[in-house]
């Protein structure tokens, strides 16, 4: 069993390239056990939705500049 | 307006073939400059120039990873006028910050509890005053590579090929910075709202 160090690692992973189904399988049986790994999970897939939002407020802002 | 008489492209470069690249140029340009009309004419400035230089264009490389070359040297005309100092960033990698977050056998060391309706944070003002934080709280070659990705949502391959970083690397690097984001909003943020409603720490 893998590791939540490597889990995690490969949840980050998974986030910019495709994963292999052997890891997608890692993964999903880990997530069902370990709730820490589970919220990591959620919450990277949040900050990715942040991040993209930040980017339209920055674009905001910086238009009303006088 | 970016025809100019006598500049033929080749057929395969269109005007609108480059347009569709424009908005990742833009996040691009906006991130280095920070102001939008800065940044709107450095991506002016690189259309037109990829328009007049579109016989130089071989395909190689791709498209955008050619018009992100361009588009660097209008920036870095810019900082050159304004004198501004280009800071360049270096990296540790030796320097394994992973392992505040996990324990020896690779267990979290405290670790994700689970965040409260994260949903509502994102219509809430004082929460992107604390995302602003722990974005810029993150080393600055780790913030770049993170922004290159996130905000400008260059692929992985294309954040490796502008700041040379090799796959493993990138891998490393992305991850510690969604660990220490992640740990920063927890702190800053979700806990906070758990504790006192409404009171934030900026």
């Amino acid at each position: 069993m893998r590791s939540c160090r490597e889990i995690t690692a490969l949840v980050s992973q998974g986030l910019d390239k495709k994963l292999s189904l052997g890891e997608h399988l890692a993964i999903s049986l880990h997530v069902l056990l370990c709730s820490r790994c589970r919220n990591f999970q959620s919450q990277t897939q949040f900050i990715r939705k942040a991040a993209q939002r930040y980017t339209e407020h920055m674009q905001n802002r910086s238009s009303k500049k006088p | 307006m970016l025809l100019k008489a006598g500049a033929e492209a080749p057929t395969q470069l269109t005007e609108a073939l480059l347009a569709a690249h424009r908005p990742v140029l833009f996040r691009y340009a906006l991130l280095q400059l920070r102001d939008n009309e800065l940044a709107d004419d450095a991506v002016q400035e690189t259309l037109l120039a990829a328009w007049q230089a579109a016989s130089n264009f071989e395909g190689k490389a791709g498209l955008r990873t050619w018009l992100i070359g361009i588009l660097k040297h209008k920036i870095a005309d810019h900082w050159r006028h304004s004198a501004r100092e280009v800071v360049s960033l270096e990296v540790d990698f030796t320097d394994n910050d992973e392992d505040d977050f996990f324990m020896n056998n690779g267990h979290w060391n405290g670790g994700p509890n689970t965040w409260n309706d994260p949903e509502a944070a994102l219509k809430q003002q004082e929460f992107w005053g604390i995302y602003e934080t722990c974005q810029n709280n993150l080393p600055p070659r780790m913030a770049q590579v993170f922004m290159l990705r996130e905000l400008v949502g260059l692929e992985a391959n294309e954040v490796c090929r502008e700041t040379g970083l090799s796959d493993a690397n990138y891998w490393v690097l992305m991850h510690r910075a969604r660990l220490r984001l992640r740990e920063c909003l927890e702190i800053r943020w979700f806990n906070q709202s758990k504790a006192k409603k409404g009171k934030h720490h900026a």
